[in-house]
């Protein structure tokens, strides 16, 4: 009954606020054209023409840093009512439970690693926001990730359970238990599965572009990468391909501040990973990252530049890592903790939105107790359940590394039978589903 | 203009340093060289005496005199033909590629599907990663095996495991990368290497090495269409000296499957790509000078997952191994036979195996007559096992 009147209420802002989308997409689009130099498709001067030179010797350090995209300061105010992307209720509300549902899973999680329930884990504090990213694509839209983007999964819809069950590998997570806790993936969410090596997503994301470009499809690539990743060769040939083939990717790098305890200062020293989005041919904005609305509207234009003009995109999204690296990590050793504090009090993506929402009247604090505590007894229901899960069949120890077994698998396969039969004290399969 | 007698000079001289792949000496009455190979169809009706082929219909016993160059270009041709997913990118192989491998594919299947790449073999392999793993068929090039280890990373660590991590919610399947790889008389350290060994370390992978023009187009079109990543090296010193009536209809010859070339009971005699040449030489020249010796020559063709059984049988029956290749001796491919028949045949082999190998140096310049496992060596190693 209430949802019916919520979605009564939300039916005539929803039809307004689509249209009044579209007029800001058209015209941030014109924005960025204005600001870009005109695109040549055919090759570059041939250096002949005398006004190709220059008597001045004159060499370029850096052209005035890039300012970040901003739609709403940290107490949740939007300064250009034109820039709102005036999402519905409904669709706002998703945003915002979606980064309580991650921060809720993150904080039981990280626990359960603590109490060594799960061998590892890797947490999302203070990049809640990017879930702006996951609200402006379409389904059909590829995601490579690094490991830092559980928001795309959870705003996808991509179950607790599903999240828990990859975390526990047990029999149930799509991975077969084979890759460390947060390697998530999944086919039906369009969501490629994340490996630990830093960058390979990167040209891998060129490529699926490429591909999506000659299949004709209406959709693109997406593609996160830390500014650490960033300094990896792969990052280099990723862009470069990119441009060169003019293929629909977006390339979005999660600046934190750090790749585990090095600061960015001792990460790159241009004007951080835009500048160099330039120097590619690659159409680059830079975001403040604990803006929901500035990273939703840039990704929304990225998409629609990437599709309609077949050529890639850089978005770089400046926010902080308020957490540590991952469970192994102790960030105190090589940061103020108070720094730390202060970034998550002052500057909280999740606040943020909040403060929004409580600006329209569309959440309270009693809405966010309720909310946060069925979110709890749900990821806690979904984690004993987990818990509790037979690990995969040990068959899939050997499966799946080629379409078939190979001779040599199927003789490897047998000779570990045959040991669990001869050791069975020392290879205890219980924990192991049959099948 | 050259006069005739500077051209016989200088193609004598060429000879003479053993830079063309058709080098050939008089020795004991052997002729080496790929321009005498019996192995080689040079008849139509050779081309379809292998039991593999036999399967093909009447209406497509066809033939066309190709050299391994241009068995690969027909391959990839097919590919382009019957897939319209498919696509082959690399450094210059728009213009035709740099060993002619590419010719004409621009031209007939359009510049989105035959392209350039930007010079990075990383780039180019992540590249090809991602197109597979949206259901593509990517074919990508990589200019010189030599120049594969910069795409190390890419295709160990992900295009080899991308089935297993994600539990088959996704994988590579559509991935070829054919690389020219091998020693080409005068390559030195960067145009002559024959990197298998590192990637047969990986489960994953499959890796493949065709001796000849038919293999070629068969091995490669199997390649394209297995669903895995293959790794596809084409011995160069073959590109042109290869040449055979070549099946013109679309055939594949299976992956996995070792290839018994010559049947024999005394000595099994394993090798690959352009070895198998110097292997047919180094037999000649064994049964001749030891009288009443035979000799089994077998292609292992897939490198990764290798035929064991194949071997394994064979050896049963000689007793007796000698494995070449001209990739350095210790962790070489040889290693990886030698070890697993010594599993297999412990008690059938009459004599140790002998792994004729090139040293575990660089792959030099000046040196590389000396370097290689020549028919000499090869031959002092069948005569080794046979007298021991």
């Amino acid at each position: 009954m209430l949802r019916a009147k919520i979605f009564l209420n939300l039916r005539n802002p929803l039809i307004q606020s689509s249209k009044r989308s579209f007029t800001i997409t058209t015209k941030l689009l014109n924005n960025v054209s204005v600001a870009q130099t005109t695109e040549t498709n055919t090759t570059k001067s041939p250096w002949i023409s005398d006004d190709m030179f220059t008597r001045d010797i004159k060499f370029i350090q850096q052209i005035e840093p890039l300012k970040a995209y901003r739609v709403m300061d940290h107490t949740g105010t939007v300064s250009d009512p034109d820039h709102d992307p005036n999402l519905s209720r409904e669709e706002v509300t998703k945003c915002y439970k979606s980064m309580v549902l991650l921060h809720t899973m993150d904080g039981i999680l990280y626990d359960a690693q603590r109490q060594g329930r799960i061998s590892f884990y890797m947490t999302h504090y203070g990049e809640e926001a990017m879930v702006g990213s996951a609200a402006a694509l379409q389904p059909e839209d590829v995601v490579f990730g690094q490991y830092r983007e559980a928001f795309m999964l959870v705003y996808r819809g991509f179950t607790i359970d599903e999240f828990v069950n990859q975390c526990f590998s047990n029999e149930l997570d799509y991975g077969k238990g084979r890759q460390m806790p947060v390697h998530y993936g999944s086919k039906k969410l369009n969501f490629q599965t994340i490996s630990s090596p830093l960058g390979t997503q990167i040209p891998q994301a060129s490529g699926a572009a490429y591909a999506l470009k000659l299949s004709g499809v209406n959709a693109c690539a997406l593609c996160f990468f830390g500014e650490g990743a960033a300094s990896e060769g792969d990052f280099h040939a990723g862009l470069n391909m990119a441009a060169t083939t003019k293929s629909p990717v977006i390339f979005f790098c999660r600046n934190n501040g750090f790749a585990i305890s090095t600061p960015s200062s001792e990460q790159y020293k241009g004007d951080g990973i835009a500048s160099r989005g330039v120097g590619y041919g690659i159409d680059t904005i830079r975001v403040d990252g604990n803006d929901i609305w500035a990273i939703y509207n840039a990704t929304k234009t990225a998409r629609e530049m990437a599709i309609k003009e077949q050529k890639p995109v850089l978005i770089e999204a400046m926010t902080y890592r308020i957490g540590h690296h991952s469970t192994s990590d102790d960030s105190t050793k090589y940061r103020d903790r108070k720094e730390v504090e202060e970034r998550a009090q002052f500057d909280n993506p999740m606040t943020r939105l909040r403060r929004y929402m409580e600006a329209k009247d569309w959440w309270n604090a009693q809405e966010e107790e309720d909310y946060r505590k069925k979110v709890k007894k749900e990821i806690l229901t979904s984690f004993s359940a987990a818990e509790k899960k037979k690990k995969p069949a040990l068959k899939h120890l050997f499966t799946d590394v080629y379409d078939e077994l190979t001779p040599n698998l199927i003789r490897q396969q047998k000779e570990l039978d045959e040991l669990i039969k001869k050791y069975p004290d020392y290879y205890n399969t219980d924990a192991f589903a049959l099948k | 203009m050259l006069s005739l007698k500077k051209v016989v000079q200088s193609s004598s001289s060429l000879i003479r340093r053993g830079y063309a792949a058709t080098a050939q000496q008089v020795n004991d009455g052997i002729q080496q060289g790929v321009a005498y190979s019996k192995l080689l169809k040079r008849d139509p009706e050779e081309a379809f005496r292998s039991p593999e082929l036999a399967h093909m219909s009447a209406s497509d016993i066809e033939t066309k005199r190709m050299n391994l160059f241009q068995a690969v270009n027909d391959a990839m041709s097919i590919a382009l033909t019957t897939d319209d997913k498919a696509v082959v990118f690399g450094e210059d192989v728009s213009f035709g590629g740099v060993f002619r491998a590419t010719s004409g594919l621009a031209e007939q299947f359009g510049r989105d599907r035959v392209f350039n790449t930007p010079l990075t073999e990383q780039g180019i392999a992540g590249f090809a990663v991602g197109m597979a793993s949206v259901g593509h068929t990517a074919i990508a090039e990589i200019q010189f095996a030599d120049y594969i280890f910069p795409a190390f990373d890419q295709l160990v660590n992900e295009a080899a495991k991308y089935r297993y991590r994600s539990g088959n919610q996704f994988n590579v399947g559509g991935l070829t990368i054919r690389s020219p790889s091998s020693a080409v008389g005068h390559g030195g350290h960067y145009h002559s290497q024959s990197p298998e060994a590192f990637f047969t370390h990986c489960p994953g992978l499959k890796i493949v090495t065709p001796r000849s023009p038919i293999q070629a187009k068969g091995l490669l079109l199997a390649s394209i269409r297995d669903r895995n990543p293959v790794i596809f090296f084409e011995p160069k010193i073959l590109y042109r000296a290869a040449v055979e009536e070549v099946p013109v209809g679309d055939y594949e010859l299976p992956l996995g499957k070792a290839e018994v070339i010559k049947k024999g009971t005394d000595v099994t005699v394993i090798g690959y790509g352009s070895q198998i040449y110097t292997l047919e030489n180094a037999i000649q020249l064994a049964e001749k000078k030891l009288p009443g010796l035979s000799c089994e020559l077998i292609d292992l063709r897939t490198i990764l997952p290798w035929d064991v059984e194949t071997v394994v049988e064979s050896v049963k029956k000689t007793g007796r191994l000698v494995i070449a290749h001209e990739a350095p001796k210790t962790a070489g491919v040889g290693a990886e036979i030698a070890s697993t028949v010594m599993e297999h045949c412990f008690l059938n082999l009459e004599a140790p195996i002998q792994r004729v190998c090139g040293w575990d140096t660089p792959f030099p310049l000046v040196f590389e007559k000396f370097y290689m496992p020549s028919m000499i060596r090869c031959f002092d190693a069948i005569k080794k096992v046979s007298e021991y």
